[in-house]
């Protein structure tokens, strides 16, 4: 079956351009177009606060799944030692020892940057594929390093998340692209 | 489509040692983070004060989100009471008449045992709960499993103290800020409970397995004499969690053990009440004994385990 394409897709009713009418002698907020990934990676951060009180793990690691987005979609924007700041404000709401998100975010970085390195050319299927493995990795080390901490070994635990995640990652890819569209909105004066 | 190509410095000195001070930063975060991993995994309470603060700082949004959750469950449970009415009044009336009988027989128990126990001498602490709180966030994303409480030091919440709903067991709490408490919930691996079955006092440990069930271990080993639907309430031993609270009902029998579900499910708990380390005395004793003895070979069955 053909994926299907971006003119297929159903357009949004509102695009985030219409918002604003002039465009002439006008630019996008700095503090906007810089500070919105690290704002949408934290507030993914805060997921845990959501209703659901969950007996298993069950829901994607979202922070984890919009940090790749925004490293996929834009690679130069968060700069490569973001997983130091976003990592470690994700810990402290994940419930994952202490540093297990540093250590984590920081290689996957380093990992997405040997990609782009190596790789000449970007598609989406091959975007999705990079992601399936750094996220199936996230979540079978995540698992483990919880493991260790609690003595008991977690394997099979993550399976349904995972599979949740990968197919969800696209659908994340989309928001963070949308996010990308508000970011660059013209509000400020030139 | 080609790669974007806007990490190539050109000629820019700056830009280039920009870029290398990055990789430096990257490659020390990497190893800053598997510092701390170690430091955490050594001692896991570490960083409770920096988690305690985030907590309290996410809060607001918890409640918002477990008031939600409230109002969604009863929409749903209104809905669909309107399409059981007719079937859940006659099934419900025949339980009515049952649990009359039920309770007339147990009104006598009662009687019965107060009398027996003033026979004996023994005086029943009169349990008063330490707070009521709402469960405001969960780590539903790790495979380590915490729930995060509504209230806090401020209120009187310690460590250690058992966690429960209407319907049974939540989990005791572990770390606690001001306003917020993190709780180590049944399911989780490292959480122990000691339990008795509630039909004739067979004694078990339920652990968790961190994926919404639990196992449940005999301490006599021999025949398998569990079977489905046994439900199993906290034995008090251990000193920690009051006795007869329910925490299991088993749903497959293993030949060792079983596996159940939770007598109460976080998911449905509205409010929780937080109540008072059983028997604080035999808890600090046993800590106590633990401690001289060094830690001992299987240290997460121990710790968990009172």
């Amino acid at each position: 079956m053909p994926l299907p394409r971006l003119s297929d897709l159903p357009r949004l009713p509102v695009r985030p351009e219409d918002i604003v009418p002039q465009r002439i002698n006008r630019a996008p907020s700095p503090l906007l177009a810089a500070g919105l990934p690290w704002v949408s990676v934290m507030l993914a951060s805060l997921a845990a606060f959501s209703p659901v009180i969950a007996s298993a793990p069950v829901v994607p690691p979202l922070a984890f799944m919009v940090l790749l987005a925004w490293r996929m979609l834009r690679p130069s924007l968060l700069p490569i030692w973001a997983g130091l700041p976003l990592g470690a404000f994700d810990d402290l709401y994940s419930g994952q020892p202490f540093g297990s998100g540093v250590v984590l975010w920081s290689a996957a970085l380093l990992v997405m940057d040997t990609v782009d390195n190596r790789v000449l050319w970007r598609s989406f299927v091959q975007d999705w594929a990079v992601a399936c493995l750094l996220l199936a990795a996230y979540l079978a080390l995540g698992a483990a390093i919880a493991g260790i901490a609690a003595g008991y070994p977690l394997p099979l635990v993550v399976g349904p998340q995972l599979l949740v995640t990968l197919a969800l990652y696209p659908l994340v890819t989309r928001g963070v692209a949308l996010l990308d569209r508000i970011r660059l909105l013209p509000l400020g004066k030139a | 489509m080609a790669r974007p190509a806007d990490r190539r410095p050109g000629f820019s000195r700056r830009a280039q040692y920009g870029i290398f001070t990055g990789y430096v930063i990257a490659v020390a975060g990497f190893l800053a983070g598997v510092a701390l991993l170690v430091v955490s995994i050594i001692n896991p309470a570490a960083f409770s004060s920096v988690r305690g603060a985030a907590s309290e700082l996410a809060r607001p949004a918890g409640e918002a989100g477990a008031e939600t959750r409230a109002a969604g469950q009863s929409v749903f449970a209104a809905i669909g009471a309107y399409f059981r009415a007719g079937r859940q009044n006659a099934a419900l009336s025949r339980e009515v008449a049952a649990a009359r009988a039920n309770a007339l027989t147990m009104q006598a128990l009662e009687n019965e045992n107060r009398r027996l126990k003033a026979l004996l001498g023994i005086v029943d602490p009169a349990v008063k709960p330490v707070a009521a709180a709402r469960l405001i966030g969960s780590t539903a994303a790790s495979a380590r499993r915490y729930a995060v409480l509504s209230a806090g030091a401020a209120q009187g919440v310690r460590p250690g103290q058992p966690v429960r709903s209407a319907a049974g067991l939540i989990g005791r709490v572990i770390e606690t800020s001001a306003g917020t408490a993190r709780v180590l919930l049944v399911t989780d691996p490292e959480n122990v409970v000691p339990v008795r079955r509630a039909r004739d006092g067979l004694p078990a440990f339920i652990e968790g397995k961190s994926d919404g069930r639990i196992a449940i271990r005999l301490i006599n080993m021999g025949v398998n004499p569990l079977r489905k639907g046994d439900v199993f309430v906290t034995s008090g031993s251990g000193g920690l969690y009051p006795p007869g609270i329910p925490v299991a009902v088993v749903t497959e029998v293993l030949h060792d053990g079983g596996v159940g579900h939770l007598a109460s499910d976080p998911a449905d708990a509205d409010f929780v009440v937080v109540l008072p380390v059983f028997q604080p005395a035999a808890v600090a004793a046993l800590g106590a004994s633990q401690q001289a003895a060094g830690p001992a070979p299987d240290a997460s069955a121990q710790e968990g385990g009172n």
